[in-house]
């Protein structure tokens, strides 16, 4: 084994002579003085610096709308590289492992806390305590970039799940458009009042039965909005076979055998999970709110309740970070120090009916047109980022103990949920 | 079937070989030209296959020994709990039986289909042009692409037979099995002609006198073909078995794009396993260069025995 990893060595060694050869000579016209976040000083550096940055597609509008403002008003120019959902993960490993990462980059906020254990965000402690707002950040997403202390992350994106319904729907069943279910149970009653309309193609309620990510997104909110904590505070163990937690199955289950879940939701991986709703094809579902702006018909819009009422939200989105490789880190914090500012949560964000991550502009000129945007940015305030270094093993991926749990209780017989239960703090736990 | 591959063993000695016996003074200036320009000639092959199989490789088995995560590099020697961990993956057992006997299913279809179809095209005389083109397309669209369109047939929202698997409550990637017929009939689809075309070539290379031969001894078409054919076509019986299996047992594509190892984990290859490894979850370059290391190994067994057991039949 040694032998071959000192061949190995030496025969890398010469690649990485000849290729540093190349990347000298080309680089050779073309080099920008290096920036480190020493130089920064509040606001950072605008020279005149190109910067990439990359993305996932589910945010591609807002990442989009932020860039190309940000671009108009500055010396700067931010390159935006969007990356299909599946292959992110692995576009940022295979980088992180070269030491090509672009000089900024968004990450889904629950891999935050392991990408920032790895190191693969530079510290901005010093940078985010001098903002004054700072005590009016989205806590949630600040505590996932937070690592002893340093803080490495601002929210870039925020994506709550909400409730919406389709009032239209709503008053073709007889319930009341203007009023929102005020538990789980509410909730299944108005998806199966909207599947009594016996309307070709149009269901009661949709979810993704085979997609981790989307359930996390809104069923861990219904245990929430009870008081229930879904994970320990460490992160390494799975508290979802609770009683509330069988309760929410036993809800979902009936709302399956009886007919009122969209029949696609059982092998819904992810890529259409919302398109039903939007169309207006489905009675009511949990959503994300980051598509109101592109939901087109009277929606209506309330937090997630639990099996016994209340409300609150999953705060997920994207957290965006200075990467361990940039060389203009004093460029790049210019650009989030822009990103926090009222001329791009409210001039930008909020004009786009999105979320803003500051609770001070929660209240905005824009908000102020759409009363939903205010109930989304008062139901942030009472909503929950789970932390978990093992989240995505655990929950996201397509093999998770999480999915097994969910399509055991909801399409099985549901008498398995305390086993996969503890399949789930193994994982969590490794 | 290897000995044909070299040239004979007679062949005259090269011209250098015979410059060799004339006096030393001039011989070492020609033989260390004649080393150099073999070595050039041989440099450019010799540059492609250290850079693309040797080093990775060698990269493969040194992450295989190590304590390696997607996100963070090499952190050193991991050697053997690497291999442990990978062999004691919830998945491992399952993926490895998964992919067993999709392999058998595939290939038993696959093969039996591409001679059949290959008879068919070489008997008929009057559509052979028009089948055999349209038995072949399939072959000119790459699997992920492939994959992608079947994707869409299968859809239970925008497919085509979307409101037949409404009025029969079925969806053709919702069970178990029918996620596995559903991907075994996207990949008979996508390789028969490729197939077909091997066998095509193994049958044309029977000559024509044994058939007559065994027409004169009055043997029937059952017996033609149990007798004559089957034995005869065992070379190429060989090469597309094995091209077969090896290509089953590294399925990827279109599992990942169809099912994603779904519904429930059923469908999770060995290959699939490998990569939600690396960069679904655990992200641990480590362990899944260990699971490529044990496939990589079970290949070399599994065609070797291949080759063997073609080989003693042939012999008998």
């Amino acid at each position: 084994m040694t032998r071959m990893t000192g061949r190995t060595r030496r025969a890398l060694g010469v690649l990485a002579a000849g290729a540093l050869i190349a990347g000298l000579a080309a680089c050779a016209n073309t080099e920008e003085p290096a920036s480190s976040l020493a130089d920064a000083g509040a606001e950072g550096i605008d020279d005149g610096s190109t910067l990439t940055l990359w993305t996932r597609a589910p945010l591609e509008k807002q990442a989009k709308l932020l860039v190309e403002a940000y671009n108009d008003s500055h010396e700067n120019q931010v390159e935006l590289t969007v990356v299909p959902n599946d292959d992110y993960v692995a576009k940022v490993g295979a980088a992180a492992g070269s030491g090509g990462l672009p000089d900024l980059f968004a990450a889904d906020i629950v891999y935050v806390p392991n990408w920032v254990e790895q190191g693969l965000f530079q510290d901005i402690s010093a940078q985010i305590d001098g903002l004054d707002f700072k005590d009016e950040i989205n806590a949630g997403h600040l505590s996932a970039g937070t690592l002893d202390g340093k803080e490495h992350v601002l929210p870039f994106v925020l994506d709550l799940s909400m409730m919406f319904w389709n009032k239209e729907l709503f008053a073709e069943a007889g319930l009341d458009p203007e009023k929102a279910p005020a538990n789980l149970q509410e909730f299944a009653d108005a998806a199966k009042a909207v599947q009594a309309l016996n309307k070709p193609d149009t269901y009661g309620t949709a979810t993704g039965l085979n997609c981790g990510g989307c359930l996390v997104f809104t069923w861990f909110p219904s245990m929430w909005a009870d008081g229930e904590e879904v994970l320990s505070d460490d992160g390494t163990e799975s508290l979802l076979a609770s009683d509330p937690a069988k309760e929410m199955y036993s809800v979902w289950k009936d709302l399956w055998d009886s007919g009122a879940v969209l029949p696609s939701s059982k092998d819904e991986a992810g890529p259409t999970w919302t398109a039903g709703f939007t169309e207006g094809k489905v009675g009511l579902m949990f959503y994300p709110a980051t598509l109101l702006s592109s939901t087109e018909f009277d929606a209506g819009v309330a937090g997630i309740p639990g099996p016994e009422g209340g409300a609150s939200t999953f705060v997920g989105g994207d957290g965006l970070g200075i990467s361990k490789d940039s060389k203009k880190a004093a460029q790049a914090w210019n650009f989030l120090n822009w990103m926090m500012s009222e001329e791009a949560q409210v001039g930008v964000l909020a004009k786009n009916n999105d979320v803003v991550a500051r609770s001070d502009l929660a209240d905005n000129e824009f908000s102020a047109k759409d009363p939903r945007l205010v109930t989304i940015n008062e139901v942030a305030g009472d909503g929950d980022t789970p932390v978990a270094i093992n989240f995505q093993q655990a929950f996201n991926a397509p093999n998770s103990p999480w999915l097994t749990l969910v399509r055991n209780a909801v399409l099985g017989d549901g008498a398995t949920v305390d086993a996969d239960n503890d399949e789930i703090t193994a994982v969590l736990s490794e | 079937m290897t000995a044909t591959l070299h040239p004979p063993a007679s062949s005259p000695a090269p011209p250098e070989a015979r410059g060799a016996r004339r006096p030393a003074r001039r011989r070492r200036g020609r033989r260390t030209h004649g080393a150099l320009a073999g070595w050039l000639y041989a440099a450019p092959t010799a540059l492609f296959v250290l850079l693309l199989f040797v080093l990775p490789l060698l990269l493969v088995l040194q992450m295989s020994g190590s304590d390696w995560p997607l996100l963070s590099g090499n952190q050193g020697p991991n050697f053997p709990e690497n291999y442990q961990v990978a062999v004691s993956n919830r998945f491992f057992m399952d993926s490895v039986i998964f992919t067993l006997k999709y392999t058998v299913l595939t290939t038993v279809i696959l093969l039996a289909l591409s001679l059949g179809l290959a008879m068919l095209v070489q008997e008929s005389s009057r559509w052979k042009g028009l089948l055999r083109t349209s038995i072949l397309i399939p072959s000119a669209l790459g699997l992920a692409s492939a994959s992608l369109l079947f994707y869409v047939i299968y859809s239970p929202i925008a497919g085509p037979f979307a409101d037949l698997m409404a009025s029969w409550g079925f969806t053709f990637l919702g069970t178990p099995d029918g996620a596995l017929w559903s991907t075994i009939f996207l990949i008979v689809w996508r390789y028969a002609g490729f197939y077909m075309l091997l066998m095509l070539v193994g049958l044309q290379g029977i000559p024509d006198d044994v058939y007559e031969a065994a027409r004169i001894d009055g043997a029937s078409r059952w017996q033609t073909f149990r007798d004559v054919t089957l034995p005869l076509l065992r070379p190429t019986l060989a090469l597309t078995t094995v091209l077969c299996v090896t290509g089953s047992l590294l399925a990827f594509e279109q599992f990942y794009i169809l099912t994603k190892g779904g519904p429930d984990n059923s469908t999770i290859t060995i290959v699939q396993l490998i990569y939600s490894v690396a960069f679904q979850g655990p992200n641990d370059l480590g362990v899944a260069g260990a699971l490529s290391v044990i496939v990589l190994l079970a290949l070399v067994v599994i065609n070797i025995a291949q080759i063997r057991a073609f080989g003693k039949k042939a012999e008998d």
